[in-house]
């Protein structure tokens, strides 16, 4: 196997210059004298192990106009991502064990970035008929979930629960009572009745959370729910929690950095599932992640095509594509304006989410799998769309100055991006 | 701009609107059937002051209307700053009328033209005559005033200055300007 | 004013220059020859996404007053229903060389996507439930015509006020001129959560007409009675239609606006046809000044000096 080093590496945030002993997927060590094959110059940046994100989108198979394997994953990677777990909303839907083997085996070929694809909680996510839950897991589904759909059939999601249980697997929600959510396409309150368009309340939100609390309770089965958007879904979980029940949830960089208010500029890159809700949600969340509520971010890398976006806010799909900007964003966002240390930020990026899954910790030591990502905190740029890897070129930051970007990224050993 | 002259004092301009009231009554023999209609801006106090004066030779004073031509403008494609619209009232029947068109500067004669255009979409009157303080010549239209309180031969370069107290305030003057 | 899509950033000296221009135009309209030649040389383009003949008319018409060429694009016959994008649809509008677009979509919203793409003068004709301007800048001007002076003065928006644009615009611009904005009808079709300066919610008929200067009934769609709001047309009819005795709680100088077109004993009962406290003609007309001088504002004197 080839050794290489990377030189110039920081290992915390103004320490002095370290160089990191790779030998093909594995970290030897640091600091360690060897003769190398090839060397990587880290320019100072900081090492820190890739990214994991438990819930994007790659729309592979089906929607290629949206997004593709090679595009996300290399979207990932620029973002500086080793693990990501993709959804189920494909087309067809990944409810068989053979589509959630034919996507890892065509992600391993590209060794981009590793991919752990969800699998569909019930057979073409259409809330009728459970998967096969023991074969998914066998197959190496990360989790179950109907996400992109909401699961109206609380009988079925508490079958589902105990039926994953069984396998060994987390069951993912997407919790928003579909009856309660109407046709809204942004939060309810001031903003959408001045615009006149059809709101979303909280309340549709919380009032699933709390049934699948509920259910959760009922089979002490493991519950992941996804993207939380309102204060008052915070404040279940925490009680949730408090109780014991064995759930975990996350949030996304789009919920932690816009409000509804960004709606009146009438463009439906802020058009998102759920919707972005007010400064008041957006405050609750960041303490609910601070205090641990909130286990991890998610992206949910949501790619749409331009001409999809640029529709009106009606006909328009719901999504943010992000998977690039996570880390610039939010630590320009939260990190430089003293709402989030470093430290936090990259626990909710990498520890957080492994913790989710289920999988094993990363570190930068002897032993671990060579996923690092070098980020130049000192970098400051303006987010180009014609520089992102993702297909989906329109979103809410386009010509945003940001700060911190992933100079390089390694996937087992190899520099994926940089 | 710099100034070059002063053309007209206030006593000036004031013998000259008498003189063009006997012309109008002279050439119109009389006031019966005689209406004025001042073109915005100055065009319309000097409506009036002709106006006044009718009144003082004949006894009554012929009926006043106020024109804005700037909806009839064969510029307005072409310009840069919006003009302020003014009201055009003409609180009288022009179809039984012989007309006065006052003004303050005839030039190239496209605000006469259009104003001759707006006058006729105001009804069918019986003759449209036209009365200016400072004609200073350049005609780009086949215009001609019937009433010519100045006849002013001036350069292309050269502005003229009209000031009525009635709209500028301070006293009565026309001087000539010269652009750098 | 580059375009207008709705009262984001207005103030009342705005409404009132436009006010003005609109004194001037209905002059024009006075006259034997209703047309002055101001917008020759000027294509005015109405896209029409949703069908509105009284809106495109009036649009149609104060453009050719002021002596435009007129296009009209009708979503209905055109490439849209072949599945052609709106920015495909504008971009190749603006190609053919039209100087302003009126837009009217049953998006919100759908107006400002146009400006996006548009890069000559965009109207909103009407987006949604969101803005219809110069519905409420001609209900402004009615109201001012018998006023004077909106300060002071209550107006009561009655009906579908959540789905309603009309309803939306008015609520933007008649508080801005200094009236009091009442909105009032059943508690399912009024916003739960818009509050504002000059802005009063109130599901009370009879408290919001006591003292009330105008009332404009919206027009109720009956797909709205009967999409299980709880609110039936005989309900509706029974609380909320305006009727003589509930104008006359306004009092006898009351004024009675719609936008049009009316669905009688829907939300106005037969019986104020003909009611001298009706401005709805007038508003008609009044629509055709202001649009006028909404052209006249949008158009002339835009032209890039020369670099």
């Amino acid at each position: 196997m080839p050794r290489t080093a990377i030189t110039g590496l920081r290992r915390e945030a103004g320490g002095s210059p370290h160089t990191l002993y790779l030998e093909g997927p594995t970290i030897l060590g640091w600091d360690l004298d060897l003769e190398v094959s090839a060397t990587w110059d880290g320019r100072g940046g900081l090492a820190l192990p890739a990214f994991t994100d438990p819930h994007v989108h790659l729309r592979d198979p089906g929607q290629p106009h949206k997004e593709t394997l090679r595009s996300g994953l290399a979207a990932a990677a620029a973002g500086g991502y080793g693990t990501v777990v993709s959804m189920p909303n494909t087309l067809p839907a990944t409810d068989q064990p053979e589509a959630v083997l034919s996507l890892r085996v065509r992600a391993d070929a590209l060794g981009l970035c590793r991919l752990i694809p969800a699998a569909a909680l019930t057979l073409g996510q259409e809330g009728r008929v459970l998967s096969d839950a023991s074969l998914l897991a066998e197959a190496g589904a990360a989790l179950l979930t109907d996400d992109g759909r909401t699961n109206e059939d609380g009988g079925l999601l508490r079958y589902g629960l105990q039926a994953a249980k069984a396998a060994g697997l987390l069951v993912a929600v997407h919790a928003e009572d579909a009856s309660l959510r109407r046709g809204g396409v942004m939060h309810e309150g001031q903003v959408s009745e001045r615009l006149g368009l059809p709101g979303n309340p909280a309340a549709a939100e919380t009032a699933r959370i709390a049934r699948d609390l509920e259910i959760c309770a009922l089979t002490g089965a493991r519950l992941h729910l996804q993207h939380l958007s309102a204060a008052r879904s915070v404040e279940l979980v925490r009680a949730a929690k408090r109780a014991g029940l064995p759930v975990t949830c996350e949030v996304t960089p789009h919920h932690l950095t816009l409000t509804d208010t960004s709606l009146l500029q009438l463009d439906a890159v802020y058009k998102v599932a759920p919707p972005l809700r007010t400064e008041a949600d957006r405050q609750a969340l960041l303490a609910g992640l601070r205090d641990g509520t909130i286990d991890c971010l998610a992206s949910d890398h949501a790619p749409h095509s331009p001409a999809e976006k640029e529709q009106d806010l009606l006909a328009a799909p719901f999504g943010i594509a992000n998977l690039e900007l996570v880390f610039p964003l939010l630590y320009s966002e939260l990190v430089l304006k003293g709402a989030a240390s470093l430290e936090q930020l990259t626990g909710w990026l990498t520890s957080g989410p492994r913790k989710v899954l289920g999988l094993p910790e990363c570190t930068l030591e002897a032993g671990q799998p060579a996923d690092l990502v070098v980020m130049d905190l000192a970098s400051e740029r303006p987010v180009d769309p014609e520089r992102l890897r993702t297909q989906a070129k329109l979103g809410p930051w386009n010509g945003r100055q940001l700060r911190g970007w992933p100079a390089l990224t390694l996937y087992q050993g190899r520099v994926v991006h940089g | 701009m710099k100034r070059k002259a002063r053309i007209l004092e206030a006593d000036e301009i004031h013998r000259a609107l008498v003189r063009m009231a006997h012309e109008i009554l002279e050439h119109n023999r009389g006031a019966a059937d005689l209406a004025l209609i001042g073109v915005h801006t100055r065009g319309v106090p000097l409506a009036g002051r002709l106006a006044a004066q009718i009144a003082s030779l004949e006894g009554s004073a012929p009926p006043v209307g106020q024109l804005d031509i700037t909806l009839y403008r064969d510029d307005l494609s072409e310009i840069a700053t919006q003009p302020v619209l003014h009201r055009t009232e003409v609180p009288f029947d022009v179809a039984t009328k012989h007309l006065v068109l006052v003004d303050d500067v005839l030039y190239t004669g496209r605000t006469s033209r259009a104003a001759l255009d707006a006058l006729i979409d105001l009804g069918r009157p019986r003759s449209i005559q036209l009365a200016i303080l400072v004609d200073r010549g350049h005609r780009e239209l086949p215009i001609r005033a019937d009433y010519v309180g100045k006849n002013l031969p001036t350069s292309r370069n050269e502005v003229v200055k009209v000031r009525l107290y009635e709209v500028d305030g301070g006293e009565d003057q026309v001087e000539l300007w010269e652009r750098p | 004013m580059r375009d207008l899509l709705d009262f984001a950033g207005w103030s009342k000296p705005d409404a009132e220059d436009l006010f003005a221009t609109a004194d001037v135009m209905a002059e024009v309209l006075r006259r034997p020859v209703k047309r002055v030649p101001a917008l020759q040389g000027f294509t005015v383009c109405t896209a029409f996404f949703e069908n509105s003949t009284r809106t495109r008319t009036s649009f149609e018409l104060a453009a050719r007053r002021m002596s435009a060429d007129v296009v009209s694009f009708a979503a209905g016959t055109s490439s849209l229903a072949k599945g052609e994008s709106l920015r495909d649809t504008v971009e190749t509008l603006v190609a053919m060389g039209v100087d302003l677009i009126v837009v009217r979509h049953s998006a919100s919203g759908a107006a400002h996507l146009v400006r996006r793409f548009a890069g000559v003068p965009v109207i909103n004709g009407g987006d949604g439930a969101r803005a219809h301007p110069t519905q409420a800048l001609l209900d402004a001007y009615t109201l001012r015509a018998h006023w004077g002076e909106l300060s002071g003065k209550r107006v009561v928006i009655l009906g579908d006020v959540l789905h309603s644009r009309v309803a939306r615009s008015n609520l933007e611009l008649l508080p801005l001129l200094g009236a009091k904005v009442v909105l009032c009808g059943p508690a399912n079709l009024l916003p739960q959560s818009l509050s504002g300066p000059n802005l009063e919610v109130s599901p009370d008929l009879d408290s919001a007409l006591d003292g009330a200067d105008a009332v404009m009934a919206l027009r109720v769609q009956r797909e709205r009675l009967e999409g299980g709001l709880g609110v039936s047309l005989p309900e509706y009819a029974a609380r909320y239609q305006l009727n003589r005795s509930r104008l006359d709680r306004a009092g006898p100088r009351a004024l009675l606006l719609h936008p049009g077109p009316m669905n009688r004993d829907v939300e106005i009962s037969s019986d104020l046809a003909g009611d001298p406290r009706s401005c709805v003609l007038e508003q008609v007309h009044a629509g055709l000044a202001i649009r006028m001088a909404v052209l006249y504002h949008l158009l002339v004197g835009k032209k890039e000096r020369a670099a």
